[in-house]
């Protein structure tokens, strides 16, 4: 069913502002901090998106996902592994036995501009290679030029070809230029059957912020109360550090509340992320910064 | 009372306690009058306590000021005002920068102590309180040395010795404001902070001290009701400037009539917010947060009054209801904490009466479920739905979390119905409309209007009321004019 677009909210940009800077004053520290890291390492989607990704590439990053720092007890596996279509077969049989999911951008990543058959067959290629998860771009020139019939039929053929794989919608809101049409473009994406809605590709900047973040759970937000269905959120690009990730999480928290604490609703996508969380956690458990070096590069 | 959970986003993830250190504060056991450039006993030697709001300890003693100490802290400022007055506005200048330069350098201790006294919460003191109070001096402080400027071909001349008197709810921050001008203008001052939040103004006149400001220029008394009155009655001063309740207000106001006293009132209030159906609805609600439940409420400009339109009702006050259950009440001292302690048993006796007025008058409470500490003056974040602009809890201003809404379906019907109130202070208008918010601003009686946004002060916007809520200006260039006479 396409959404009435009619009647969004509006956003005001320094209101969200202010509320996002009241997000990140919050004190996070002694076990809450633990509990939290342990949640971000546990949301992270790591990812690899080079032109030069090779099948060893990813076999490590595989090998990464299932054993981020195996000196560090009790710590949680990331949720998945972010690939090329071409590369998800690769990675499906490097990660079995373990629960991380094989997610892959599909529909003609990371700029979208192909025909409809070309982005179909780009999604069935990966879902038949064993992808749990699509991460698909909307046409974000057919959005900018008012086409939203266009870019929710495109959402909703993807998902028909997605079968029992989850679908995460990127709005690549760097490009979208308002927050009301960042809202604008999640009603879309909800309405056309997204799991997930997702920030960016990480290959334009600005990526993910906490304003745009919050506007998109403000949706989902809604979209529960108006349907009772859930939709998942991946702010992606640019969160590196412990700090940027708990402040995502106490929004995260205080917005949509604890049902939503956990990676089948909320996803990082980030890579970087996973070494400065573990490295924080070491912290936590040794009370020493260890240096960068203890912690493994893939 | 009615409580009941309807928040479905329910946070799960508590975050630890993280209280702010108060290792670093030093606190005496007994506090003395600032006199004349010294610390003195007063002269009945008597004493009261100050108590912390947050769990009923006593933190330490203060001395109350009778009308002897009164006598003797305006002759100091007597004596002190010649040569002050006759310094180049410069040199006035130096002393007030070093009190806005050294509040900088100790606002940590200084809000720290804000909060233990006041019972307002950390995140407040630290990050508006004190950094307010240090602009304020910085400001007037760039006055000094330009009042031909502020007001051209008028010679402005300072007025003599200035009797101040401030409230509870921003202790340091109201003594910058009333200080800051009245030095920069040329004058001398006694000013008298409140009996439950005496602290900040005697540590403050550690540093007024420290700064080397000539003796008597500055005198602090601390003291109730009576020391304020001895102020206003003493016949060698020249001027009052108050911050208080309205009714108190009134006695100044009559006690001073026919005297030679020049006057300034800022007084309560009972700030109209206004959110029309266009409004950004989120932000919105964030803006009705900030309006109400900033510092408990002790705000005499808080949006008490919330007129909502009645296309986006619903939506809006089902939306405040589950923000206001993500609100953390508790310890003033934690840095997390949204909402902290009621500053006096007193004023959390009159506002539980309010809350029982308004549920006696059919009004519908609504309160989020919080735990509160054990010990303490704790009050809930509340809402009253369904109420009229006849009703006590509209009329009257509480002074705490309690938020009176209504709603309105047209803009004169809501223009009507904002400045259907005794007091004139504040309001809040939330539209998209940049046109509405100007019409509306010309409509409203009140000395501030803040569009799409709430509670936010600067050091150089004027301040102030209309009708009961008294007159005069603070802050800004218009602040500078109620401590000068033109020649």
């Amino acid at each position: 069913m396409f959404p009435n677009l009619n009647n969004l909210p509006v956003y005001d940009n320094t209101g969200v502002n202010e509320r996002v800077k009241r997000f990140c004053t919050r004190s996070i520290k002694k076990s809450s901090k633990t509990e939290g890291l342990k949640l971000a390492l546990s949301m992270i989607d790591l990812t690899t998106l080079e032109g030069k990704d090779t099948k060893g590439k990813v076999q490590q990053l595989c090998y990464k996902a299932m054993h981020p720092h195996d000196s560090l007890k009790n710590i949680p596996t990331v949720a998945a592994i972010c690939v090329y279509p071409s590369y998800v077969g690769v990675a499906k049989k490097a990660l079995q036995g373990s629960n991380i999911q094989v997610a892959s951008v599909a529909t003609a990543f990371p700029s979208g501009q192909s025909a409809l058959e070309v982005k179909l067959s780009d999604t069935k290629f990966a879902v038949d290679q064993g992808a749990d998860e699509i991460d698909m771009v909307i046409s974000r020139g057919e959005f900018l030029s008012g086409n939203y019939q266009f870019v929710f039929d495109e959402i909703a053929a993807v998902k028909e070809v997605c079968g029992k794989a989850h679908l995460k919608v990127i709005l690549e809101t760097g490009e979208l230029d308002t927050l009301e049409n960042v809202r604008k473009a999640s009603e879309i994406a909800m309405y056309a059957g997204a799991d997930f809605i997702k920030t960016s590709t990480g290959k334009i900047q600005p990526a993910a912020t906490m304003p745009v973040t919050y506007v998109m759970l403000d949706a989902i937000k809604d979209f529960y109360l108006k349907t009772g269905k859930m939709i998942g959120m991946k702010p992606a690009g640019g969160i590196s550090t412990s700090k940027i990730a708990l402040q995502y999480l106490v929004m995260l928290n205080e917005v949509l509340g604890e049902k939503w604490m956990n990676n089948n609703y909320f996803r990082f996508g980030a890579s970087s992320l996973a070494n400065d969380v573990l490295m924080q956690l070491v912290k936590a458990e040794t009370g020493i910064y260890q240096s960068i070096n203890y912690f493994s590069k893939d | 009372m009615a409580k009941k959970n309807n928040n479905i986003f329910k946070a799960s993830w508590t975050y630890d306690e993280a209280p702010e250190s108060t290792d670093h504060i030093q606190i005496k056991k007994q506090y003395e009058l600032y006199i004349d450039g010294e610390f003195t006993k007063p002269v009945k030697n008597n004493y009261f306590d100050t108590i912390n709001p947050s769990n009923g300890k006593k933190i330490a003693s203060i001395a109350e000021a009778s009308s002897e100490d009164v006598d003797k802290a305006v002759k100091a400022a007597r004596k002190a005002f010649k040569g002050w007055a006759a310094l180049t506005g410069k040199e006035r200048g130096k002393y007030i920068f070093r009190i806005a330069r050294l509040i900088q350098e100790r606002a940590r201790e200084f809000a720290v102590i804000e909060s233990l006294d006041g019972g307002k919460p950390i995140r407040e003191s630290r990050d508006i309180d004190i950094p307010l109070a240090a602009n304020h001096f910085f400001y007037y402080a760039g006055w000094a040395d330009k009042l031909e400027y502020a007001f051209p071909n008028r010679n402005p001349k300072p007025l003599g010795v200035v009797g101040q008197i401030i409230p509870w709810n921003f202790p340091l921050l109201m003594a910058a404001w009333k200080l800051a001008p009245a030095l920069a203008t040329g004058n001398t001052v006694v000013l008298k902070p409140a009996e439950t939040t005496s602290l900040t103004a005697l540590k403050l006149a550690e540093i007024i001290h420290e700064s080397g400001i000539p003796k008597g220029v500055v005198n602090i008394v601390t003291g109730a009701g009576e020391t304020g009155a001895s102020i206003v009655n003493n016949p060698d001063v020249n001027k009052i400037a108050f911050t208080g309740s309205t009714g108190v207000g009134k006695y100044i106001q009559k006690a001073t009539a026919g005297t030679n006293k020049k006057l300034t009132l800022e007084l309560g209030g009972k700030g109209a917010n206004i959110i029309f159906e266009d409004a950004a609805i989120d932000q919105a609600v964030e803006g009705i947060v900030n309006a109400i439940f900033f510092n408990q409420g002790h705000v005499c400009c808080a949006g008490s009054r919330l007129f909502v339109q009645e296309s986006v009702a619903d939506l809006v006050i089902e939306k405040l209801k589950r923000r206001m259950e993500t609100l953390i009440v508790g310890d003033p001292l934690d840095k997390n904490t949204d909402i902290g302690a009621i500053n006096s048993k007193k004023q959390l006796q009159t506002i539980e009466n309010y809350i029982k007025i308004g549920i006696n008058e059919g009004g519908e409470i609504y309160q989020p479920t919080c735990e509160f500490p054990k010990q303490g003056n704790w009050c809930a974040p509340t809402l009253f739905l369904n109420v009229s602009q006849s009703h006590r809890i509209v009329q009257e201003e509480i002074f705490g979390p309690v938020l009176a809404v209504q709603t309105f379906r047209t803009i004169d019907e809501v223009i009507e119905k904002a400045n259907n109130t005794p007091y004139g202070l504040s309001a809040g208008v939330w539209t998209e409309k940049g046109s509405k918010i100007f019409h509306l601003t010309q409509k409203l009686n009140a000395g501030v209007v803040w569009g799409n946004t709430f509670n936010k002060f600067d050091a150089t916007s004027p301040f102030g009321g209309y009708k009961e809520s008294g007159f005069g200006r603070e802050g800004g260039l218009h602040g500078l004019k109620p401590y000068v006479k033109f020649e």
